[in-house]
């Protein structure tokens, strides 16, 4: 068999764009999605620095309230449905998932192709509610009813875009559920597997069962502005509370979607970067389970202001309270990883790192949102958007930015220069501060959440925040271009420059088409140090 | 739930082992139950809707079941449950090795589709003949529960149409390939997806059907 040539050059017969974008290889479908992602992180990153450009000061900076509002929806709409849903799973978790399982492919790889179409799709669809009709949503990502309804701004197309994008979602999810039953590799029994494709399996089973509620809420909102069915309508019998429901019966469950696959990564780079066994692996999966299963029935802490019954509130609590424990049982987990290890301080280390610290931030604070008597004080402040930046940005994002890191070597089969990521992390972590934890304090003291003009008494908070949104998209233009020029240009790597002990590691870096020359015979634990002959 | 990985249960069983086509009949079935969880969820948050109204407006929800005709509705159900045997009965045939008896079913499936969507289309013909439609001036001056149980109604037997038609596309390209040989009695599971896709949509009006036109 020799030596089978690499994904990236192997165009499998076709030429030209035509060999990227109509391939069925996971590798390449991983890459166009990132590809994608990553542009429209970008256009979220920039629309973010231009809404922190108005909040400088008080009173008009740079835009009239109707664009604020028209870029804050757009930034959560590009940001959360188009850069963190499918983030991980579809970029990091394509490229990985077969790899990692000892298989060639996903389970169907035409479907996995399909879902980057949708995608695109569903993106095409969201951009063009840009220019047309009475010009982009000014709702903020969640749409509520009643104004969602009313507005004459272009919800329908916008939510359209979204609709469309919960197929692929669901596909990718569907795919990948089955992949994990299908194509483990022999002897890789499901406590052998590793955790990151443990994740992927919680998140999928989200995805499969989540999407459609969010599918058929999105239905009602267009027939709702189209033909006026009145469910949402109190002067048709509906109730505009109900659209809230339905909503966070899915959103809720789509932020377990961002964060398990993130937290997937983490798993995977203590163990590596500690030159050990990973500490409470059986631990570890039954909290990713929990966290997915539980994550179903918390969704009224988002409607805790709405004026739902005492009993209901306190239940919604409660099961928050308990949500969180697991996500506490994994970071014990992974500081333990590190207990007595020979640590490694690379980058994907370092980010890793700071993924501890600033997710443990978001996740207390999501206890401070998830208390009764706290709520009242912060819902709707800038308090709110603090925390959810914390476990999302600082959580999924820069779980992201780990995990390309710790794979890039497997991904383009050459080294990144380690300085310059060292200094985007940092530069990112003192950035990030900055820029979020100003709004914890001034959301507490009552400065609420997507309002275009402010109060004086709040203008050295924003003023701060505002700083701090430079330093972060500093670091990121540092990260990517030391990303970008790397990936053409950079050292080639080994197979396995981390001393990682996962399957993606024992095959050359980029790896050939089929992934494996032979399917390997799993004979112990993902994370145990391998016999002498390498299996 | 299949347990074994695909290359234990011999993934490439049925087919050339030279093929670089990687077949798994396990594994395309789940995914098509998967991709089925999905659909029950949708229609699920629709029910969960009807249910939530209907506790708010029972008897406006009663007055406006009697507004339907029940006939047409049962007529529609034999129908749906009709196509459904004739689906089940094309995969048995086709797994008995008559293509040409399989064909013939999915014809018979396909063409009783066409007869409930022709029966919907009367029913809601009447209904938007009594300017009762979303919108309209009459459906305005209805009390809220009535509103609420047509607009109900519309949506959620739309969305089913709208699936039946989507089922009907999906048999007519199973068709094709039966005719072709690219579905045959070593390889069928196209048709048996489809076939499972057929019986959720028969399932979902069987919700449908008591719940619109019986509770009276």
């Amino acid at each position: 068999m020799g030596n089978p040539a690499s994904y990236i050059k192997d165009s499998q017969g076709r030429t030209g764009i035509s060999a990227w974008i109509f391939s069925t290889d996971h590798k390449r479908i991983a890459i166009l999605y990132l590809v994608s992602l990553m542009s429209f992180f970008m256009a979220g990153v920039t629309l973010g620095v231009l809404m922190r450009l108005e909040l400088i000061a008080p009173g008009r900076n740079i835009m009239e309230a109707q664009t604020y509002n028209a870029t804050f929806t757009l930034h959560g709409v590009i940001m959360i449905f188009l850069f963190i849903i499918p983030g991980i799973p579809a970029a990091l978790g394509n490229f990985v998932l077969p790899l990692q399982l000892g298989a060639r492919d996903v389970a169907f790889p035409r479907l996995n192709l399909l879902s980057w179409w949708i995608y695109i799709a569903g993106a095409g669809i969201a951009i063009m509610s840009l220019f047309t009709g009475g010009g982009p949503p000014d709702t903020g990502w969640t749409f509520y009813a009643p104004y969602s309804v009313k507005t004459q701004t272009n919800v329908t197309l916008a939510v359209f875009g979204a609709f469309v994008l919960g197929f692929s979602s669901i596909l990718t999810g569907l795919n990948f559920v089955t992949t994990i039953h299908r194509l483990r590799a022999p002897g890789m029994k499901w406590f052998r597997m590793p955790l990151f494709p443990w994740s992927l399996y919680a998140t999928g089973w989200v995805q499969i069962l989540a999407t459609p509620i969010l599918g058929v809420t999105l239905l009602l909102l267009i027939l709702e502005r189209q033909f006026g069915v009145g469910f949402f309508d109190p002067g048709k019998g509906g109730d505009p509370i109900l659209y809230e429901h339905l909503f966070w019966i899915y959103s809720h469950p789509a932020v377990y979607i961002m964060i398990l696959p993130a937290m997937g990564i983490i798993s995977e780079i203590f163990p590596a970067f500690s030159k050990k066994n990973v500490f409470g692996y059986s631990f570890i999966v039954f909290s990713t389970l929990s966290i997915a299963g539980l994550g179903y029935l918390v969704w009224g802490h988002h409607m805790f202001t709405s004026g739902m019954s005492d009993t209901s509130r306190w239940i919604f609590s409660l099961l928050t309270f308990l949500v969180a424990v697991p996500s506490g049982i994994k970071v014990f987990n992974w500081v333990a990883t590190m207990y007595k290890g020979s640590v490694e301080n690379d980058s994907p280390l370092l980010f890793a790192m700071a993924f501890v610290f600033l997710f443990s931030i978001g996740g207390l604070t999501g206890l401070i949102n998830g208390a009764l008597s706290t709520n009242v004080q912060i819902h709707d402040t800038a308090f709110v958007v603090g925390h959810f930046h914390y476990v999302m940005f600082g959580g999924t994002g820069v779980a992201m930015f780990a995990g390309i890191h710790y794979w890039f070597p497997k991904i383009t089969g050459r080294r990144y220069n380690e300085t310059a990521a060292r200094a985007a992390c940092l530069l990112l972590f003192i950035g990030f501060n900055t820029l979020y934890f100003p709004m914890l304090v001034m959301g507490w003291l009552g400065m609420p959440r997507r309002y275009y003009d402010y109060l004086p008494v709040f203008h050295k908070y924003h003023f701060v925040s505002t700083l701090g949104s430079w330093v972060v998209a500093a670091s990121i233009i540092i990260m990517a271009v030391n990303l970008v020029r790397s990936a053409r240009r950079g050292a080639a790597s080994e197979a396995n420059p981390w001393g990682g002990r996962t399957l993606e590691w024992t095959v050359p870096s980029p790896p050939p088409v089929e992934n494996f020359v032979q399917i390997p015979r799993v004979r112990r634990g993902a994370y145990d140090a391998p016999e002498k002959d390498g299996n | 739930m299949p347990g074994e990985s695909a290359y234990a249960a011999g993934g490439n069983s049925g087919s050339n082992p030279e093929s670089n086509v990687h077949r798994d009949y396990l594994g395309a079935k789940f995914g098509m139950w998967l991709f089925l969880f999905t659909e029950v969820l949708l229609f699920g948050g629709m029910f969960l809707l009807y249910s939530v109204f209907r506790s708010r407006f029972p008897l406006d929800f009663h007055k406006g079941a009697e507004e339907l005709n029940v006939a047409l509705g049962a007529v529609n159900t034999l129908v749906l449950l009709t196509s459904s045997l004739s689906m089940a009965a094309a995969i048995t045939a086709m797994q008995k090795g008559s293509a040409r008896l399989s064909l013939y079913l999915q014809g018979t499936t396909v063409a009783l589709a066409g007869v409930f969507l022709i029966n919907k289309y009367y029913e809601w013909g009447a209904k938007i003949g009594h300017d009762i439609y979303p919108g309209s001036e009459h459906m305005m001056e209805l009390p809220h529960g009535e509103i609420i149980f047509y607009s109900l109604y519309y949506v959620m037997t739309g969305l089913h149409g709208l699936h039946v038609i989507i089922g009907m596309i999906v048999i007519l390209f199973v068709m094709r390939f039966t005719a072709n040989g690219v579905i045959n009695s070593g390889d069928y599971i196209k048709l048996e997806n489809s076939g499972l896709y057929w019986h959720l949509v028969d399932l979902i009006w069987i919700y449908l059907f008591p719940l619109f036109y019986l509770i009276t």
